[in-house]
């Protein structure tokens, strides 16, 4: 019998012929990711295990993004980024992109694929719930805790148990209206926020693979959103093409077997699906846009790892173009390679820059910005009970700011579409 | 290094009681993940923190408005936390095992647990997270209720309370029972030899 993608990965990173769903193996890492939130707890873990001189078990694989705190007067966020800042120094290591210098990325995420950290066939690991975006390359990438990644930095390898996979098929190619948001909203609507707890979900069919890389990173991002351990598609020449543009290092893709075995298989059909939003607050209450237009909005924002790339932008900039918001609508691109495309990339002739500022949108600085609230003075956090629709990942009471907001999430299209209305609207009606 | 078992025979005191997917974000709230927890000073507030991002109808079932903690507060009020389905759904942060942990939570009991928080809970060695087996024992047990967690055979888990005259047998801590048993995920790896016995 065959392995799924994600049973074939493992069993390579654990030196076995085969895994099979509920094995628990100790796996080699390829990439250990961290940032300014959890890095410096982290590499405490890691000293007072391993030694105050201890070093990282390969410095060619441990990447430290700072993204979280940074355009913050929080006093502690600017010690932890320093504290990251030493720890690179110290272990010599060639993947920190430091804050306040050229080499800032911003959201961990993106930074992580546009620098060639992604690679079909790895095993991923970092101290975030969306590190799982990275199984758009096809490699086995989840979140881990603190004391997890210490250990990892020390040894380079894990414990982890074998997930039995859920797969889901979209047929047919996405109408213009539909993005990848719009699927995976759907996806959680189908089967919870716990429906992929302890499971893997592999995504396929001519709907995902006629997505850009960016739209698969973001339809695979919001696997932890079901409670999934890790999402993946399977490599294609498009993921191969991206993958070369930007790591020169050798990588090994691997695909499902054709014989593979699944727990269940969801099919969906593109061409019937709608626009679709989560309601306040819980990302599987899902409802098309239409159920819940002119559902009157404080706020609009478009940004983090989920909805604030280059794709986002330029759907949002195709309905903001020539419009105005009638609502304070935030825009903060995810990278800084994101927020130069702003400048350069145009929709109808003029940057994205243009249109969003000419739409009267305010522009912020690559970061994660108020997708997790953070602190009290980061751009676009709701401090108030207002309620806003967002093209970011999770609306969990709270998550933005204030416990009694209320925040929609939806595609960036529904996002630009709504602010220019002032209240939730079908992209729909831009686009005709 | 002596192989002592980390497992306590029995936690007693108070529960505190919450619903279904309590993800991190209102275990601890993204505004104090400033704070360093591999700072002693700056840990222990996350105990002060700790669920505070409940909403006031979420804070204490069945009753609610029920703060499960405060500034200063010193640790241990509530030992036991008996909550519904995917406790701890959310971001990935640590931080949500030690504010519990700092405010003296010893045991989380639900009907199942999002992934991360249960391998952070167990290879931390913060808390020990049990399942109630489909057992919808938040609708069924109050905030403030006295209750004993019965570990002494961690294969079967006891959880007896007493003003309900009523005694759950909960799921078994399964495969990850060594890493328990030995306190952290670091102890139980140098007891198997995968890495130094003592740090360099």
């Amino acid at each position: 019998m065959g392995m799924t993608l994600t049973e074939k990965i493992l069993a390579k990173a654990a030196g076995r012929s085969r895994v099979e769903p509920d094995d628990t193996v100790w796996v080699n890492v390829d990439v250990l990711m961290t940032h300014d939130v959890c890095g410096p707890p982290t590499i405490g873990i890691f000293h007072e295990q391993f030694g105050k001189t201890a070093r990282v078990w390969d410095r060619e694989k441990v990447v430290i993004i700072p993204d979280h705190y940074i355009f913050t007067q929080d006093e502690n966020a600017r010690r932890n980024v320093d504290t990251l800042r030493r720890f690179a120094s110290e272990q010599r290591l060639p993947y920190y992109y430091d804050v306040g210098t050229e080499r800032y990325k911003g959201v961990c995420h993106i930074a992580l694929a546009e620098e060639g950290h992604t690679r079909p066939g790895e095993v991923l690991l970092g101290t975030d719930s969306h590190t799982c975006t990275a199984g758009a390359f096809g490699e086995f990438a989840t979140g881990v805790g603190n004391t997890e990644a210490a250990f990892v930095m020390g040894t380079g390898k894990l414990w982890l148990r074998v997930p039995p996979t859920l797969r889901f098929i979209f047929d047919g190619k996405l109408p213009a209206y539909l993005m990848a948001k719009d699927l995976i909203l759907h996806v959680i609507g189908t089967i919870g926020v716990d429906g992929g707890t302890y499971r893997a979900l592999e995504f396929d069919g001519e709907g995902v693979y006629s997505l850009s890389m960016e739209e698969r990173m973001t339809l695979v991002n919001m696997t932890i959103e079901a409670g999934g351990k890790n999402g993946l598609i399977n490599p294609d020449e498009v993921t191969i093409a991206s993958v070369k543009a930007r790591s020169s290092k050798p990588f090994e893709p691997l695909r499902r077997d054709a014989d593979a075995t699944w727990l269940k298989e969801y099919r969906f059909n593109c061409a019937s699906l709608e626009p679709t939003v989560a309601k306040p607050s819980s990302p599987d209450r899902r409802a098309t846009a239409r159920e819940v237009a002119r559902t009157k909005l404080d706020r609009a924002y478009l940004g983090s790892c989920t909805g604030g790339k280059i794709t986002d932008f330029i759907a949002a900039a195709r309905i903001l173009h020539r419009q105005r918001v009638k609502v304070d609508t935030f825009v903060v691109p995810a990278t800084t390679q994101i927020a130069k495309g702003l400048e350069t990339t145009t929709v109808n002739g003029q940057t994205l820059k243009t249109i969003f500022e000419a739409a009267g949108c305010t522009l912020g600085p690559p970061s994660c910005g108020a997708c997790l609230g953070g602190p009290l003075d980061t751009l676009g956090r709701l401090n108030d009970p207002i309620v806003c629709i967002s093209s970011t990942s999770r609306n969990f009471p709270g998550r933005m700011g204030h416990k009694q907001a209320q925040v929609y999430l939806a595609s960036p299209m529904t996002v630009a579409a709504s602010a220019v209305r002032g209240e939730i609207t079908d992209p729909r009606e831009f686009l005709a | 290094m002596s192989d002592q078992r980390m497992i306590p025979d029995v936690i007693k005191g108070a529960v505190y009681v919450v619903g279904d997917h309590i993800d991190t974000d209102q275990i601890i709230p993204a505004q104090y993940l400033s704070l360093d927890p591999s700072r002693p000073q700056e840990r222990k507030k996350f105990g002060w923190y700790a669920l505070c991002g409940l909403p006031e109808s979420s804070q204490g079932l069945p009753k609610g408005a029920l703060p499960f903690a405060a500034e200063e507060q010193p640790p241990g009020r509530f030992p036991i936390i008996i909550a519904g389905k995917n406790f701890g759904c959310g971001s990935s942060r640590e931080h949500a095992c030690i504010a519990l942990q700092e405010a003296g939570v010893r045991a989380v009991i639900a009907e199942f647990f999002a992934r991360i928080f249960y391998r952070n809970s167990i290879n931390g060695g913060y808390l020990i997270p049990c399942d109630s087996q489909q057992t919808r024992l938040c609708d069924t047990i109050a905030t403030g209720m006295e209750a004993e967690l019965i570990l002494s055979n961690p294969s079967k888990p006891v959880l007896h309370v007493a003003a309900l005259k009523t005694s759950w047998t909960l799921g078994p801590l399964g495969d990850v029972l060594p890493i328990v048993e030995a306190g952290d995920l670091f102890t139980y790896a140098r007891r198997q030899g995968l890495i130094a016995r003592e740090a360099q």
